[in-house]
């Protein structure tokens, strides 16, 4: 069987694709948030995953209100980055794991999430900058499945149903017939608010707690409903449900421990409180 | 139906009643992830809006790039991003802009955040 070997968080910012590709690491403004990763590149040179299972939120570049999937899953051979109009280069297109993209859907159908599936997607940002990072020379040596989670347009699948649809996939990874070793990856948030007057909220100590959560008290944020998630993160800090999804992965097979390898919380980057995590799975 | 849920200020939240109300504008929007249409809009920007059928609040915002009227008017943030791209604003403009602030002000605003 497959080996779910940990998982991974990171935010995804659009600017950190112009910072990578100016090469501005050692920049005084953005050091701070591309130190986090060092020691998770180490992590993962040590541990290889073969596939990433990506949890992420398409930002208009797939998916438009014309069709609006509340969760939709990758089941393409290969998935494209494309223009999102204001400027980031295009990326390399990523590949797919189709084999492990049929053993999720079929899981989670069998498990009455009824999903949308995608043949051909456009992946954005929020798929290829996270790979960059975790990976910063040359293309991600991974193979994706992309799992994308609906924070466009409310209603917003509840954090208890996002964790739960976490776990599924986590079920479906350790029961695939493969060889391969996979780790599961968030990408989003932490706090931070686009739109409104309110515009550049951050709440750190909900991000904080939030971040001890994962280590051992995985649900504590599916307390929460959207809107109070909303109200004490921010209108795109509901992002940090691609880190419940993650995390629910991980609290299968032997329950829920796991171990930190490294974390990293920085403010600001652009208009949020960014995060990177890695956890192994114990 | 189920009661309103209490409001958060400086907030609005894109539901079902601002995705109706906005769907014209969004989809304008989303047309600009292509090159070519940015570049039709900014040809005739007039066209471009009556091509998506937007309405006069829609339209009156769009010529005023005025982030909070296009959210009165039922812009979803993701699509508004692509519109703001055009004219090469940051997110730290767009802040700047909907809080009333200069941009070092709303900058400082968020280093300040470090410090709750």
């Amino acid at each position: 069987m497959a080996q779910l070997i940990g998982g991974l968080g990171t935010s995804h910012i659009p600017a950190i694709g112009g910072a990578i590709h100016k090469g501005l690491q050692q920049d005084p403004y953005w050091k701070p948030f591309f130190d986090g990763f060092p020691p998770i590149h180490a992590w993962l040179k040590e541990k290889q995953p073969d596939v990433i299972v990506l949890f992420y939120n398409d930002h208009g570049l797939n998916f438009f209100l014309d069709k609006m999937p509340t969760f939709a899953v990758g089941a393409a051979a290969q998935y494209h980055n494309a223009d999102e109009g204001w400027g980031i280069p295009t990326l390399s297109p990523l590949q797919g794991e189709l084999d492990l993209s049929w053993q999720i859907i079929n899981t989670l159908v069998e498990k009455e999430f009824d999903i949308v599936t995608c043949q051909e997607m456009l992946v954005d940002h929020a798929c290829t900058l996270p790979l960059k990072l975790f990976w910063p020379n040359g293309d991600a040596p991974v193979t994706v499945v992309p799992v994308c989670i609906n924070t466009v347009q409310f209603p917003l699948p509840k954090p208890g149903r996002v964790y739960a649809l976490g776990k599924a996939v986590g079920e479906a990874i350790r029961a695939w017939d493969s060889s391969k070793k996979v780790a599961v990856m968030a990408s989003g948030g932490l706090s931070h608010q686009l739109d409104g007057e309110r515009a550049g909220f951050i709440n750190k100590a909900f991000d904080l707690q939030f971040l001890d959560s994962l280590d051992t008290n995985p649900e504590w944020a599916t307390q929460f409903s959207v809107h109070e998630l909303v109200e004490k993160t921010g209108t795109q800090g509901v992002e940090l449900l691609m880190w419940l999804a993650m995390r629910g992965a991980l609290a299968t097979g032997g329950g829920p421990k796991v171990r930190r390898v490294s974390s990293n919380y920085h403010i600001p980057i652009s208009n949020t409180a960014t995060a990177v995590l890695a956890l192994e799975a114990c | 139906m189920s009661a309103p849920l209490p409001k958060i200020p400086g907030t609005t939240p894109f539901d079902g009643d601002q995705a109706r109300k906005g769907y014209a504008l969004n989809k304008m929007c989303f047309s600009f992830n292509e090159a070519a249409n940015r570049a039709e809009f900014q040809k005739d920007e007039e066209a471009y809006m009556r091509k998506y059928g937007l309405n006069e609040q829609q339209t009156a915002a769009i010529r005023a790039r005025n982030v909070l009227q296009l959210i009165a008017a039922g812009g979803n943030a993701y699509y508004l991003a692509k519109f703001a791209g055009i004219f090469g604003l940051d997110m730290q403009d767009i802040g700047a802009q909907q809080t009333g602030m200069t941009k070092d002000e709303f900058k400082a605003k968020l280093v300040a955040a470090n410090n709750q």
